[in-house]
């Protein structure tokens, strides 16, 4: 188990060394119902994060928080050292030119071709020319491992592996600095499970992005992440190296962790 | 972080060019063409590139240097390995043939035939559909016990219950504004009384009936063909279909046989909201009583005529939900098929019933006239 550095040439993003998430005090509560209370985490440049708990805890929540699609009842979530929900909407806008985000289902637009989808946020900065949005678009396909011909198809026309290729490339079509993964490779079978997960290893090491992920996938985790945060009780029960987390003594980390499945891929990943 | 800066200079008779600051997509200066032109021109040059001091280089970075290099390595290239793999990357694209394909001068006509092929399918698959529901009413006379009461009944409320107060109002107001006009025009000939007979024949034979069909063409018809068509994005069709439950049965039947025994009723309700209308409007305006119009119209309007509203109800009923319920069924699994599947529903219902309308215009024009 080793955690990946930062390459040298990433440098520390403004203001000077803050971590990329800074989440403090947060708590959510629907109607009656507690989702967390008060969790404090911290995302440092260049880590992988895992986020991992039961079915309900409010994993998917806490994403939804940190790229500002859900206020949280009380607290703040700093990305880059500024408030997501910031009321200056120049502020907010650039904010989310500096993450990408990957849905659970894909969300690309239906009603637009593979290639647009991806051109669409470049499209949007409206600084670059037809060309170049042609070429870099061309250049994330072939990040993803996609053909350039696989650009006229529609998103009804993809398999699942395929709709999850195309979300991440039109993800990092802006060069984010941080990318959020909701459950990178759900609905995927193990193969192309794996090879997603490794593709994406593969691009973090080359661009050096943060990236936030919520999985329960075990493999998955044991494959990228260098960091683990266990949710569980509406609080965040343990945060740090995997090596640290699965020292933690909890019933939720022991039966998630310690069954026979969860032991053969922490071998299989971690070791 | 700086934004991404070219120095040069001369060192032993040769042009260094010094790339610094960060070159990515947030730090390039704008617009990026300004740049792009003063590196081909270095370029033109052949100087010696030092792209060492140069922080961070993304795609868009890596892609406006390769291009300002003419798409080929330069002669002296000072890069760590890290740019070097970027600028890989750029240097690997195989830009998609992205050549329009070329529009024939029989453009329109093949647009044309094309609409013309599609409506004769259309037409095709609705007749499928009719045979289908032929067989399922079949069907559903040998085993009672299959019929699907509760959808009909959830169908009959949410296509004509909840339509009453709209329909009502649009009756009543165009009822309104019908006798003022007319009343204004018999006032000059001293035919105040014909009022009478030229709001009930209107109103009761054409009005009514084309009133409530566009307006249930809108509201019902639209949400048939929406219902159904997200049914069929979420797979819940399908989910039906290894239930071994037929689709044609449980949503297009119920939809359908609604929508017939809704619409007559609705045109009956809209149709005397009219005349209440006029009625008031000649109260009003020419001093009417309300008992002469009553004892009139009867008199005015042979009964044939509310026969005929009742018969165009149905026709127009069964026309509406036929069309919906075909167009929901073709819908493609994405947001724009919903969209325009849902349009086509509407103004296809719409102009099939003025069309129809048109027709029993002809078949009745001997029928319901006062002798």
């Amino acid at each position: 188990m080793k955690i990946i550095d930062a390459p040298a040439s990433i440098s520390p993003s403004s203001p000077a060394d803050c971590p990329i998430i800074e989440i403090r005090g947060v708590s959510t509560r629907f109607g009656d119902t507690v989702i967390h209370s008060d969790i404090d985490l911290d995302v440092e440049a260049g880590q992988i994060l895992g986020l991992v708990g039961g079915s309900g805890s409010g994993k998917t929540t806490l994403l939804r928080e940190i790229v500002g699609l859900l206020m949280p009842s009380s607290g703040s979530v700093k990305l880059f050292g500024h408030s997501v929900l910031d009321a200056d909407p120049l502020i907010r806008r650039k904010l989310r030119r500096r993450f990408g985000m990957l849905f659970q289902q894909g969300a690309l637009f239906s009603a637009l071709s593979v290639f647009d989808n991806i051109a669409f946020p470049l499209r949007e900065l409206r600084v670059l020319d037809k060309e170049m949005i042609h070429e870099l678009v061309c250049l994330k396909l072939g990040m993803v491992e996609l053909e350039a011909r696989h650009g006229q198809l529609m998103p009804a026309e993809l398999s699942g592996g395929m709709v999850k290729r195309v979300a991440l490339a039109r993800a990092l079509s802006l060069e984010p600095e941080l990318l959020v993964l909701d459950e990178p490779t759900a609905g995927l079978d193990p193969d192309l499970a794996d090879n997603f997960v490794k593709l994406i290893g593969m691009l973090q090491k080359e661009l050096g992005f943060t990236v936030v992920m919520v999985t329960h996938d075990l493999d998955t985790l044991a494959g990228l992440a260098t960091h683990v945060a266990v949710l569980a009780e509406q609080r965040i029960i343990a945060c740090g190296t995997p090596a640290e987390v699965l020292a933690v003594d909890h019933p939720f980390i022991r039966n998630f962790f310690c069954s026979e499945h969860a032991k053969a891929a922490m071998q299989k990943g971690f070791v | 972080m700086a934004g991404a800066s070219v120095d040069t200079d001369e060192r032993a008779g040769r042009l260094h060019v010094t790339l610094s600051g960060d070159w990515t997509l947030a730090h390039l200066p704008t617009p990026i063409s300004g740049l792009e032109a003063r590196l081909q021109a270095l370029a033109a040059s052949h100087p010696i590139w030092d792209l060492q001091a140069i922080p961070r280089i993304d795609s868009v970075g890596a892609i406006l240097l390769w291009r300002a290099w003419g798409r080929r390595w330069p002669d002296s290239l000072n890069a760590l390995p890290q740019q070097r793999s970027v600028l890989e990357r750029a240097a690997a694209i195989r830009p998609a043939d992205a050549s329009k394909p070329q529009v024939s001068r029989l453009a329109a006509v093949l647009a044309l035939g094309r609409l013309v092929l599609a409506a004769f399918k259309n037409l095709r698959q609705i007749i499928t559909l009719i045979g289908q529901l032929l067989l399922d009413v079949a069907y559903l006379c040998s085993h009672p016990r299959d019929i699907p009461w509760r959808e009909f009944s959830a169908n009959l409320y949410k296509s004509g219950a909840q339509a009453l107060p709209v329909t009502a109002l649009v009756g009543f107001l165009i009822g309104v504004v019908l006798s003022y006009l007319s009343s204004l025009q018999l006032k000059t000939f001293g035919a105040d009384i014909y009022i009478v007979n030229l709001l009930g024949i209107s109103i009761i034979r054409e009005l009514g009936p084309v009133i409530v069909a566009v307006l249930v063409a809108g509201r019902s018809g639209s949400a048939m063909t929406a219902q159904i068509g997200v049914m069929r994005v979420t797979e819940e069709i399908d989910a039906l279909a290894t239930m071994g439950v037929s689709r044609s049965v449980r949503l297009v039947l119920p939809k359908v046989a609604a929508l017939s025994i809704a619409m007559p009723l609705l045109v009956v309700w809209c149709s005397a909201a009219g005349i209440i209308g006029g009625m008031v409007s000649a109260n009003l305006q020419m001093g009417l009583s309300y008992g002469f119009f009553i004892e009139a119209l009867p008199k005015a309007v042979p009964l044939g005529n509310l026969w005929i509203g009742i018969g165009k109800g149905f026709f127009f009923g069964l026309l509406i939900a036929l069309i919906a319920c075909h167009f929901g069924l073709q819908v493609k699994p994405n947001t724009e098929s919903l969209s325009s599947k849902t349009t086509t529903a509407v103004v296809t219902a719409i102009t099939l019933v003025i069309v129809v309308d048109a027709v029993f215009a002809i078949l009745t024009r001997n029928l319901g006239l006062p002798a």
